[in-house]
């Protein structure tokens, strides 16, 4: 079966009544769980796991696929409004997004946000009907130094996200690798920095670090700031609610940008759709005629990131359908239902099971339109949040962290972790530290520090085995150059003095 | 100029975390840096504590270099934020007996009364609207699990 062929059959699977409705079902949950923080696709796709084993397959398939690309459509809402990322994806989001709706522009922001994910979702899923068997073949050139150098590249892009004070930001970045050893180290099994908890031999949740530094700083740096809070101004009538067409001239590269990063990086087993959402937000602020802005509230600063993640989910079906790789841990319970199922995922799927390949294909374009028609419409409702003045605002904030935090292990200790980040985040804000970067360390060290002593293990600890594939060497020599760059006066005097124009 | 250099922040947090560079090197230092698996669970630690150092160090020197006049911190707004910070830690340790819902409310009432200073019946209504919404689209709506305290809620 030809590629057209199959995607025609899969439609034709697809556009079943019932698939249809385990299309919408999967997409509205996945949106709801997108903006609750805490609850991630992962832990909801496993709740729901139990109820499709007496589903056909292919409906399964169809509904748990849409919650894995719908909740990352819902992700950046609290991203903007609230400032909350809820997944890791949607860090970046929360830089340009927010300062969006500080600046009165949170419907646009969002409106971008949908707009972006529907654009690059489905050239995600265009690349991924045509693409998915040679591409899988070249991503597994990727070994442990690849990966390495991976994350190097997506390290050294703290550069574009420290502000004026590098040594500041490298200095969160190495605060955030700190924190992601903390715990039981898999290789040795010896418990590192556990302070005598047997609650930290697990480590730390992503989101219990996440919404300490992020949301809980934010409503205390509010707080601190007292008669100077205002509510977040909203702008009324619906056409100052959606994108204006300038400003989604604007983001012609970055919806590109977006499509393409975070395809090529979903490919990528472990890499994940929050290293495609940095890298591709650090490549739009490089290339763009007003780097200086970036921060501020760009659109091209919401679009390029949400556009990543969302492409990520097509790139990461590529080795989870073609190779029987996961990618991450979503992707690792779909392949777990899909074995439940009697599905084998591999080569031979296409082949095997076209009803399930396809017909998942196909659904995600259907799925990427529900979630455009879902999700634009619901922009001035969302939008309506900022309206509630801040002494209602506030506490809200605080509880959807307590939830959230909470809801990750239900446990207290969580809970604690989360009011000593919240205070960690409160004083990096006051004394101008960057939170970004430590939030890039804190989710990439792990992986980082995976890859380079598999390597040094494969290589029995030469060092050259780094630089000696041409994608690793190739990759780590982009890496140093972007941290060598502001050493030379001239770039560095230039970059703050944009940095401080920019505000 | 000695004055301003203790009070600087920058200084503070860069002695801050020179210390946690140091304990991040002290504590790697026992495990193994490599051994014939490879590198050891020190080997990472041991070198991005050194860095810590360093960085740290860079940071003071730099600030030694161009010593701003230390600013007189807003201690109104820092209290505002340590007591809103304070009660919300206290919250999360009543829940352990109160519950989510009881203790949520509390927080919602004081931060409405004593950090933004409106009326109490206000506040009153707005905690309780706010801690039983909580409850009807988590526990309720998600089947999510809260804390829950001695009255089971």
């Amino acid at each position: 079966m030809d590629v057209l062929g199959g995607l025609l059959h899969g439609f034709s699977v697809a556009l079943q009544p019932a698939n249809l409705w385990w299309c919408f079902v999967g997409c509205f949950l996945g949106t709801v769980v997108g903006i609750l923080p805490g609850l991630g696709p992962a832990a909801t796709i496993a709740l729901l796991l139990p109820l499709t084993f007496k589903m056909d397959p292919a409906g399964g398939i169809i509904m748990l696929a849409g919650i894995y690309y719908g909740a990352k459509y819902g992700g950046s809402t609290t991203s903007i409004l609230l400032n909350i990322p809820g997944e890791s994806s949607s860090v970046v989001t929360c830089i340009d997004g927010h300062a969006m709706a500080k600046n009165g522009r949170a419907g646009p922001a969002l409106g971008i946000a949908a707009i972006a994910s529907f654009v690059a979702g489905t050239v995600g899923i265009l690349l991924l009907t045509v693409m998915a068997p040679p591409v899988a073949v070249f991503a597994l050139q990727f070994s442990s130094p690849e990966y390495f150098a991976l994350m190097c590249l997506g390290l050294a892009l703290v550069v574009l996200l420290s502000g004026p004070s590098l040594i500041k930001g490298l200095m969160a970045l190495f605060l955030g690798l700190w924190l992601t050893s903390i715990g039981t180290d898999l290789f040795s099994a010896q418990a590192r920095f556990i302070f005598g908890q047997s609650e930290l031999l697990g480590g730390m949740d992503f989101v219990v670090v996440a919404i300490g530094v992020f949301a809980i700083a934010e409503v205390l740096a509010s707080v601190d700031a007292g008669d100077k809070t205002h509510m977040l101004p909203v702008p009324k009538g619906m056409r100052n609610l959606l994108p204006s067409w300038e400003e989604l001239k604007a983001c012609r590269f970055a919806f590109l940008n977006g499509s393409i990063t975070g395809f090529i990086i979903g490919i990528l087993p472990g890499a994940g759709a929050a290293i495609s959402s940095f890298i591709a937000y650090g490549i739009e602020k490089a290339f763009s005629k007003h780097p200086e802005k970036f921060g501020t509230g760009v659109p091209e600063g919401v679009a390029a990131p949400e556009g990543a993640n969302n492409a990520d989910s097509g790139g990461a079906l590529v080795p989870l359908l073609t190779l029987g790789i996961p990618g991450g841990g979503t992707t690792a319970i779909m392949l777990s239902a899909l074995v439940l199922w009697g599905v084998r995922p591999g080569p031979l799927l296409m082949t095997e099971s076209p009803d399930i390949f396809w017909g998942l294909v196909a659904s995600m374009y259907i799925g990427n339109v529900v979630l455009l028609i879902l999700n634009l419409p619901l922009v001035p409702v969302f939008a309506q949040i900022l309206r509630l003045p801040v002494h209602v605002l506030f506490p809200i904030i605080l509880g959807i962290s307590l939830v959230g935090a909470y809801g990750v292990s239900g446990r207290m200790f969580d809970i604690g972790l989360l009011i000593g980040f919240g205070l960690l985040g409160y004083i990096m804000v006051k004394l101008k530290y960057p939170t970004a970067p430590l939030i890039l360390g804190f989710v990439l060290g792990d992986a980082m520090e995976r890859a380079l002593r598999q390597s040094l293990t494969m290589s029995q600890g030469d060092l050259s085995i780094l630089v000696r594939g041409w994608i690793s060497a190739t990759m780590l020599a982009c890496a140093v150059l972007i941290l060598l760059l502001p050493l030379l006066g001239r770039f560095n005097k230039a970059r703050v003095q944009a940095i401080a124009e920019g505000g | 100029m000695v004055k301003d250099f203790v009070r600087n922040g920058d200084v503070l947090s860069a002695a801050a975390l020179a210390a946690l560079g140091v304990y991040v090197f002290i504590e790697a230092w026992p495990w193994p840096y490599y051994n014939d698996d490879g590198p050891g669970p020190a080997f990472f630690p041991l070198w991005y504590g050194v860095i810590m150092v360093v960085l740290s160090l860079a940071l003071i020197g730099t600030t030694i270099a161009n010593l701003p006049k230390a600013e007189t911190p807003d201690w109104q707004g820092i209290s505002r934020a340590m007591i809103t910070w304070g009660a919300f830690a206290i919250s999360a340790v009543l829940m352990n007996w109160l519950g989510f819902a009881i203790s949520f409310a509390l927080l919602t009432f004081f931060m409405i009364t004593y950090v933004f200073h409106k009326p109490p019946v206000m506040a009153a209504v707005v905690a309780v609207a706010a801690s039983l919404g909580f409850y009807l689209v988590f526990p309720f709506a998600l089947s999510t699990a809260l804390p829950t305290g001695v009255f089971g809620f």
